[in-house]
């Protein structure tokens, strides 16, 4: 192109160019006019999120009236299946529709948003109840109504996650610890420390889940083979502690081979002899040996983080008659077992044992449903990190600096 | 019947007036045709575009993940904080080398396509660089993870060939060959265009005047295709640039992109802000690289 013709284009873009400017002014007018119409009114009663539940003194009721006809639930995929879902909704007339969770993150963002008007129930993890509690977004549940509740094993019926000066959010249903998960052709026996997979000795074969909670699993190994830091409670960690903690997870980095996001590519890295140890979701360890692969799992002497689901109840639901109905049917023994085996967690309620045998050979002890008192003691289940520590100090991190240690140890 | 045509008269009368009154009207006739895609254009595409820009500077509560609604650059300072610079610059690291490596590849591909090969060749050639993007992007990302990983085709077939074993499951150079693989297509294209548009007679002077294959290459053709080479890089830049699938399937523990910052924060910490600043990252890298490409003389045959 010659430099006249260049010129030329120039002058002819003039216009076009103040046309532009009309253009960006109307979209940028379009935009703040939608931004304006969105309701701010929500966010208000959220954002001073103060450590008093706000929804404490919530009326609860004491007897479950007539159903409204339909349940709207937030869910972990795989908890609304159908072969529970029809019965519930033949017996109560409840038609269930459900929105899947990605993360607990996700939960908590779709429980406060819009005002809660739209969900009733949600089947939120340990890490993201005391965000919606402390929130305003989920209130108490009289759990007299939930008669397999007694039922329920001894530390699931008032666990701190879910329940706050006595006050239920909500009722537990299901849980699973996080394991290590070895290759049995590396290891002869089975490690009896998570020292394993921050050991030099397997660099470049350990693989550890992409997830900012992976740091309470850090400090449990701190907690006990580091008592000078003094760490009681993994996810209650002062700042020398978190920051101890948080230099053993960047020291792990260079050993890692990958930070796992999702459960098939830790079961493929180790099919594939590429890792051969790990921190690992029961669900994992189940397929992995179903397909026969030299692997297996424990617990180590430090114990092990682990996850309890509890379905917590919207502070606005519009469908409080059916919410009930549903928490009493996920506790019953029989779609505890349907639900346990189904998805490779443990049940809640201790009477899920012999159900989860007769759907499938060996499944209730296979994930640990019959497992001693010290098993579960050795579990610390996830909870959100708070700045209040148990100890009544203010001196504790709180979860969106684990958010933004775990991007630095991995970035 | 006589009713019907009277009918059809009357409103092919009003058709051939409402044709007339377009005709006579230039601008109607304008404005009616644009004002749909216009819109569209305006509200889908611009506004969302702004509307993620005045997201980015907003925050969310950290503990309760409320949107809310005042104006911070927080996120912007964030941006300059580790680990983002590093993720930045791994990411546009990525990104040139993909480019590169695709460019050098799909030069001498697409000037055999062009210029060597018979049309029938041409067709089979055509339909297997194409074919690959009729399948899943996934099932394809998929496939090379068993190609590359531990004890995979790649490590059997060195192996068995006295070369010893190739681990590169699972690391950046895994992540290189993948880009590179998937993104080939959107240069070869272009690059075919360019090429097929050079005239053989200049081809011929360069050889008349007495420059070898090389120096016909470096001086003539080069030249020529830059706006296909740079056309091209565009796609293999971009594309790389914001690409998150692969860093989460086929890299390792060093494989955080831009793309992957924005899914943790959209789908794991549900940052709407911090997304949306950190997807403003690529859109500046993008228009400084058409800037340069512009220098470079890259649109002046469109």
């Amino acid at each position: 192109m010659t430099a006249s013709g260049t010129k030329g284009t120039g002058e002819r873009m003039k216009p076009r160019r103040s046309r532009l400017a009309g253009v960006l002014i109307g979209a940028a007018a379009t935009a703040l006019l939608v931004v304006a119409l969105i309701p701010s009114g929500a966010s208000a009663s959220h954002v001073n999120a103060g450590l008093v539940a706000p929804e404490a003194n919530a009326p609860v009721p004491s007897s479950i009236g007539k159903g409204e006809g339909k349940l709207n639930l937030i869910a972990w995929e795989g908890y609304v299946q159908p072969e529970w879902t029809k019965p519930f909704e033949k017996q109560t007339g409840c038609q269930v529709n459900v929105k899947y969770g990605t993360s607990s993150s996700d939960m908590v963002s779709l429980m406060a948003n819009g005002g809660g008007h739209q969900y009733d129930l949600v089947s939120a993890s340990g890490d993201a109840d005391l965000r919606l509690i402390y929130g305003g977004d989920v209130r108490p549940v009289n759990l007299a109504l939930i008669p397999a509740w007694k039922d329920l094993q001894p530390f699931l019926q008032s666990p701190s996650f879910n329940t706050i000066a006595g006050k239920h959010y909500g009722v537990s249903f299901e849980f699973g610890p996080n394991v290590l998960l070895y290759s049995t052709k590396t290891f002869k026996t089975a490690p009896t420390s998570w020292s394993v997979i921050y050991n030099k000795k397997y660099a470049g074969q350990i693989t550890v889940p992409d997830d900012y909670i992976q740091i309470a699993d850090a400090a449990l190994y701190l907690s006990k083979t580091q008592p000078k830091l003094g760490i009681t409670d993994p996810y209650e960690l002062t700042t020398p502690q978190f920051n101890a903690t948080v230099a053993l997870l960047k020291a792990q980095h260079p050993l890692v081979k990958k930070y796992w996001d999702l459960a098939s590519q830790e079961e493929s890295l180790f099919q594939s002899g590429t890792t051969v140890v790990g921190a690992a979701w029961p669900v994992a360890v189940s397929t992995l040996i179903a397909d026969k692969d030299a692997v297996a799992e424990t617990i180590p002497k430090e114990g092990a983080t682990g996850w309890a689901d509890s379905w917590l109840l919207a502070t606005n639901a519009p469908d409080p008659n059916c919410a009930y109905r549903w928490m009493e049917w996920m506790t019953t023994p029989q779609i505890q077992a349907e639900d346990a085996v189904s998805y490779g967690e443990t049940p809640g309620n201790k009477l899920a044992c012999p159900i989860m045998d007769k759907i499938q050979k060996g499944s209730c002890e296979g994930l640990h449903a019959n497992a001693p008192a010290s098993y579960f003691q050795s579990l610390y289940f996830w909870k959100t990190p708070l700045a209040t520590c148990d100890n009544g100090k203010n001196d504790c991190e709180p979860i969106q600096n684990w958010v933004a240690a775990w991007t630095q140890i991995i970035g | 019947m006589s009713e019907t045509a009277i009918r059809e008269d009357r409103s092919s009368k009003g058709m051939a007036r409402v044709s007339a009154a377009l005709w006579r009207r230039g601008w109607l006739r304008a404005t009616l045709t644009l004002t749909p895609p216009l819109a569209w254009f305006l509200v889908i595409y611009l506004a969302s575009l702004v509307l993620m820009l005045v997201t980015a500077f907003w925050s969310v509560n950290p503990f309760t993940n409320v949107l809310q609604h005042s104006w911070t650059l927080a996120n912007f300072n964030q941006l300059f904080t580790s680990p983002y610079p590093t993720i930045v610059l791994r990411t546009v690291e990525m990104a040139a080398i993909v480019t590169v490596t695709d460019a050098v590849i799909a030069l001498p591909f697409a000037y055999y396509m062009a210029r060597v090969a018979s049309p029938r060749t041409r067709r089979l050639l055509f339909t297997a660089v194409l074919l690959p993007l009729w399948a899943s992007y996934l099932a394809r990302v998929y496939a090379w993870i068993v190609i590359l990983q531990k004890g995979g085709t790649l490590s059997w077939s060195t192996s068995h060939l006295g070369l010893g074993a190739v681990n590169i499951g699972y690391t950046n150079t895994a992540m290189w060959i993948v880009f590179s693989y998937i993104w080939l297509p959107f240069m070869i294209v272009p690059l075919y265009g360019a090429l097929e548009r050079i005239p053989e007679s200049l081809l011929e002077a360069s050889g008349d005047l007495g420059a070898h294959a090389w120096r016909t290459l470096r001086l003539v053709v080069l030249p020529l295709v830059l706006p296909g080479i740079i056309a091209g890089s565009i796609f293999t830049f971009s594309l790389t640039l914001g690409d998150f699938i692969t860093p989460l399937l086929v890299g390792g523990s060093n494989a955080q992109f831009i793309g992957n910052v924005i899914y943790n924060n959209l789908g794991t910490a549900n940052n709407l802000p911090f997304a949306a600043m950190l997807a403003f990252v690529p859109i500046v890298i993008m228009v400084f690289y058409l800037l340069g490409a512009r220098a470079l003389g890259a649109f002046e045959s469109l």
